[in-house]
């Protein structure tokens, strides 16, 4: 009898055996997010219509024993950054309020593709700039654990959804963070893939260099086979990376034995010390030893630049950011507030933009203006670049001696909502382990490591690999989560608290 | 608001003048600089867009590598360096046709660059001087959407109650050509400014990289232009001046800066003398230049590498391979194609001066005699063109029309007088030349019936000159031919109706 | 170490098209000074022998063929315009010069 708390590979498994039909777990989920999403708010929109049709024919393929994937017939919920032709697209943005973009972004191509039922669009904070949901302009999202906490972000929405049992399986996109903090501080799984390994086409950018998107899921091995669907060279990315990629599938079944053999891993200096919680630390070290007693290897790895890495993030973020933003400009789709008097288009423009971002989006499309303007570029935005360059040597380096580096995914577990929704600096520390990875490029999982003692919230774990190498996260991260679910005696899911279902 | 002008001889007794000509040569690639929408002119107003070129949220751009090789090929054309790596560039300003709010483009990263052309220009003394324009650079960028103001006055964005955006254009390749400052020109100036022009066009005709139509903005200049006292050797301020959309208008677009400034600078246009480095407009109705609107941020494009697009790497290889696809170096076959020709120096000045090099070569590959192209190109077209103030290029003449108007003429259908109309049939795009000469009943009367009897007519009008025909003085015929033409109007074959006059009458 | 004053924001946000009010520019101004603050540690960092990396993975040489492939109808790419007017799309009144 498969239920909510069931994998998403336990329900593939189930649709598979027809002892389920894709309808049946469809319906289930829509059930399940319109008992509890009034209190979690994950998502920003639901299509019940349109996932109930999906997944009716799904059962017809099914029927028909031609299934197109794996997982066709398993739900899925969807970031709302992403493009999804007929369903509102708002980024978390009033500017784009309403807007039903007229194409799939290739993400959704290929989830079509294979079969999954789209659920929804799932909240966010404005145009994915923050750590919280909290920046969403249609209300925060509420962390499942304390309905009182943040989810982290920006895809709050998408873990929340995961966390909270209302899909089985989502899309999320990390530009700085935002699926493995989330996942962090929701005790979900999240992978952000290699850059260039997942098509960024349709993904509304915030920052083009950093930008990738990838799964938020429940298990390794659910992120394994949702990243086998959505991942591939995509010839309308100019920036995805055209070779074939082994089965993440295969590698997460794989490192689920256990053994850790041969494996070396590297504790980064930089990621540890003042503002890094302590029951966060705890989980993270009883992690690394479990690592060990299986038989990895372990060495502390400096990484220099590392300490860098924010400053260079929040010029090259912005700076990318408030040219991307450009074209919210009430000409052509979105928001448009007309002036009184005789306004020119110029003057449409300036107020829609102020009246259709919010506080952290101007404060970025500033700050970026500012690195790119004449007479600063080469102090802030060239010298931001080259930071760039200084992070990717510090992990070669790293990556000579090490197989995957890992840290804490997140210094502190969830905060209060509006605990430092006026202090972005703060803010912006959640993302100091995640970053890094962001600015080389390379990949990174956040698997659960349990419950920081002090206040009973989930901690992350983070591996990162070089770059190609996502088997290795899902290799290590099977592995990690094999061995604590040993500890433990049930997922860490089982300890979130009930939440109260409403109709 | 009338400029004050100084004229343009005052101009040159107290200034140098230089120049720097940026034209902007749109590619005829079959699809888009970044994605595959189709580029034809004239299509339904957006029905050739897609995510990417409209700037929809999430779309990325792709580069079309026909688009890169155009470049590289135009850059080679120029002698140009092509770079080993370069990018493209997001220029960042605001503007309603343009959907991203950026244009994409190249900043410090041109695909070619540091290169020259030797371009033929016409002299005031009816010679031919080469002078050498150095090529500055050569980059990728895209077109924007067109807009159409609607309300006001006269139709133009000023005054206009809003406007209506079409993005069909919109992304369309693009390749900016700029050149270095062109300095020492003198009294040539405005004609080296039109001969560059002129040449590039032609070479872009010969690249086979562009429709190369100036009337539909497929090469479009700007004209940089600024003063310096007469032997100082410096740069003054600049002006540039956009929409200059014919070969004429370049030219007279460099005269009119030229004393513009020059009234400026020498205090006849009162104020204090300095420049406004700005934008001007080009208008071709009135041949003036009018300023465009101050912006104080127009310069702060905040260019950055476009962080969507990968560089652009040209292998060696690649490179030498578009090398050997070039069109002959336009010097070179200047002279041998006067040899060819049999042109004498001063035919080629006419025919370059004209702006009808190509089209003349055109002619004669299609298989007229030189004679013949020079002919009809360098008096009855360029005649045309100059008197109404068109490109001889936008006659609507082409050198196939020309073939075919000599064509009939070799037939015994048209003389000379006759083509002359037909030719102002095609210039009112009536159609085929054969075409016009139906429709306009031009052919040449042959049927002998009607000529002897018009004959028969002038015979009885001039009966005197008759006689002397009879007594032996055949030279007397022209007045009865004359006649007989009148009577013909002018369709007739002379020839023939001499025969038919002596033979009646001796 | 940079100060970001009032007029810079008002500048900076008029270059970005946004319409900021006074209580906006009073409370944005500070909070853009202390982000300066703490990102201009990054200056000086790395040397001149440091080449800027724009893409974390070197690719190069990536290109379509030339041909056309199916976009939107006009249909589609008006459909979340503001106003539309004859097949196009209505902008307010446009200053300035065309480009």
């Amino acid at each position: 009898m498969i239920t909510l708390r069931n994998t998403a590979a336990e329900m593939a498994q189930a649709l598979a055996d027809s002892t389920v039909t894709s309808v049946e777990l469809t319906q289930l989920h829509l059930d399940r997010i319109a008992a509890v999403d009034g209190a979690v708010h994950a998502f920003l929109h639901v299509d019940c219509e349109g996932a109930l049709a999906q997944a009716a024919a799904s059962d017809a393929r099914r029927a028909a024993g031609q299934p197109l994937s794996a997982l066709d017939g398993v739900p899925i919920a969807v970031k709302d950054v992403l493009a999804t032709e007929g369903l509102p697209t708002t980024c978390g943005s009033k500017i784009l309020e309403g807007w039903i973009p007229p194409y799939d972004a290739t993400v959704v191509v290929r989830l079509k593709a294979a079969g999954l039922p789209i659920l929804g669009k799932t909240n966010m904070d404005e145009f994915a700039m923050g750590s919280s949901t909290e920046h969403s302009a249609y209300g925060p999202t509420h962390n499942p654990w304390d309905l009182d906490r943040i989810p982290g972000g920006s895809g709050g929405g998408s873990a929340a959804a995961v966390a909270a049992f209302e899909a089985p399986l989502a899309i999320g996109t990390d530009t700085g963070g935002s699926i493995r903090q989330p996942g962090a501080v929701t005790g979900t799984v999240g992978v952000k893939p290699t850059y260039g390994g997942v098509s960024r086409y349709g993904l509304v950018a915030l920052a083009n260099s950093l930008d990738q998107a990838g799964p938020v899921t429940r298990t390794v091995l659910d992120s394994a086979l949702l990243h086998d669907v959505i991942g591939g060279h995509d010839p309308r990315d100019s920036t995805s990376i055209d070779q074939p990629w082994p089965s993440f599938t295969d590698a997460a079944r794989a490192g689920a034995s256990g053994d850790m053999t041969g494996l070396k891993i590297g504790v980064i200096t930089e990621l540890a010390g003042d503002g890094w919680q302590d029951g966060v630390m705890a989980r993270f070290q009883e992690s690394v030893d479990l690592l060990v007693k299986a038989g990895a290897e372990v060495v502390e790895v400096s990484c220099p630049s590392f300490v860098h890495a924010l400053a260079a993030y929040y010029l090259i973020l912005p700076a990318e950011a408030s040219s991307n933003l450009a074209k919210f400009d009430a000409m052509r789709y979105g928001l448009r507030v007309v002036p009184e008097g005789d306004p020119s288009a110029e003057d449409v423009m300036r107020a829609s933009r102020d009246a259709g971002f919010g506080d952290e989006v101007k404060r970025r499309i500033i700050l970026g203006t500012y690195a790119l303007s004449s007479g600063y570029y080469d102090a802030y935005y060239g010298q931001a670049q080259k930071v760039r360059t200084l992070i990717s040597r510090d992990f070669a380096a790293a990556f000579e001696q090490v197989d995957v580096l890992v840290s804490p995914t997140a210094p502190t577990t969830a905060f209060k909502l509006g605990e430092k929704l006026d202090d972005p600096i703060a803010m912006y520390l959640n993302d100091l382990a995640t970053i890094p990875a962001n600015l080389a490029g390379v990949p990174g999982i956040s698997v659960p490591s349990g419950l920081a003692d002090e206040d009973g919230l989930p901690a992350g774990f983070q591996i990162l690999a070089p770059a190609l190498e996502d088997e290795r996260l899902y290799r290590v991260g099977a592995a990690l989560e094999a061995l604590l679910a040993q500890e433990w005696g049930a997922p860490l899911l089982d300890k979130a608290p009930a939440l109260e279902e409403t109709r | 608001m009338t400029d004050t002008l100084l004229t343009f001889e005052e101009s040159l007794e107290k200034f140098d003048p230089a120049m720097g000509l940026e034209v902007h040569v749109e590619l005829n690639t079959n699809s888009k600089m970044f994605c595959g929408c189709p580029t034809e002119f004239g299509a339904e107003p957006n029905t050739q867009v897609c995510p990417t070129c409209l700037g929809l949220p999430g779309a990325m751009p792709v580069v079309n590598r026909i688009a890169v090789e155009s470049a590289m090929r135009i850059g080679l054309a120029l002698n140009c360096d092509i770079a080993e790596w370069c990018r493209f560039a997001r220029k960042n300003y605001f503007y309603p046709d343009m959907p991203k709010n950026f244009q994409t483009s190249q900043y410090d990263e041109p695909i070619a660059f540091d290169g020259h052309m030797d371009v033929n220009v016409p002299t005031e003394d009816g010679g031919i001087e080469v002078v050498r324009v150095e090529i500055e650079r050569a980059h990728m960028e895209e077109d924007t959407g067109k807009s159409l103001h609607v309300g006001g006055a006269t139709g133009r964005i000023h005054g206009a109650d809003y406007s209506l955006v079409d993005y069909n254009r919109a992304g369309i390749p693009l390749i900016e050509i700029v050149t270095r400052p062109i300095m020492g020109m003198r009294e040539n100036a405005p004609a080296v400014a039109k001969a560059y022009v002129a040449q590039l066009r032609e070479l872009i005709v010969a690249l086979g990289v562009s429709d190369a139509r100036m009337d539909q903005g497929s090469i479009r200049a700007d004209v940089n232009l600024s003063l310096s006292p007469a032997g100082d050797g410096g740069l003054g301020t600049r002006t540039e001046t956009k929409n200059v959309n014919s070969l004429r208008s370049v030219e007279r677009a460099v005269r009119y800066e030229m004393q513009r400034h020059a009234a400026i600078l020498s205090g006849a246009a009162g104020g204090d003398r300095t420049i406004l480095q700005e934008t001007r407009h080009w208008h071709e109705d009135t041949g003036v230049t009018t300023s465009g609107r101050e912006k104080s941020d127009a310069e702060d494009y905040r260019y950055f590498p476009e962080p969507d697009l990968v560089p652009v790497a040209p292998s060696r290889e690649w490179v030498d391979q578009l090398r050997g696809t070039l069109p002959e170096n336009p010097t070179a076959k200047r002279s041998r194609l006067q040899a060819e020709w049999g042109f004498s120096d001063l035919d080629m000045r006419d025919t370059i001066g004209a702006g009808a090099f190509g089209l003349v070569e055109e002619t004669i590959l299609a298989g007229a005699s030189p004679q013949v192209a020079r002919k009809w190109w360098l008096s009855e077209l360029a005649r045309r063109a100059n008197d109404t103030g068109t490109d001889i290029a936008e006659l609507g003449v082409t050198p196939a029309d020309v073939v075919a108007v000599q064509a009939l003429i070799d037939a015994g259908s048209l003389n000379d007088k006759l083509a002359r109309q037909v030719f102002e049939g095609l210039y009112a795009a009536e159609g085929t030349a054969a075409e016009i000469v139906e429709k306009r009943g031009l052919a040449i009367v042959s049927d002998d019936g009607a000529l002897s009897a018009a004959i028969d007519n002038a015979i009885e009008a001039f009966p005197d000159v008759a006689d002397k025909i009879r007594d032996g003085k055949v030279a007397a015929a022209g007045a009865l031919i004359g006649a007989v033409m009148k009577e013909m109007r002018g369709q007739a074959d002379a020839g023939r109706v001499r025969e038919l006059i002596l033979d009646k009458l001796t | 170490m940079p100060e970001i004053t009032r007029d810079e924001v008002a500048h900076l946000a008029n270059l970005a098209r946004i319409d900021l009010d006074d209580a906006e520019l009073d409370h944005l101004a500070p909070q853009l000074s202390v982000i300066l603050e703490s990102v201009a540690s990054i200056n000086g960092v790395a040397g001149d022998d440091v080449p800027p990396t724009s893409h974390a993975l070197p690719l190069t040489h990536v290109f379509r063929d030339d041909v056309v492939t199916p976009g939107l109808t006009a249909e589609q790419a008006l459909s979340g315009a503001p106003a539309v007017d004859q097949q196009r799309f209505s902008v307010p009144r446009i200053l300035g010069d065309e480009q």
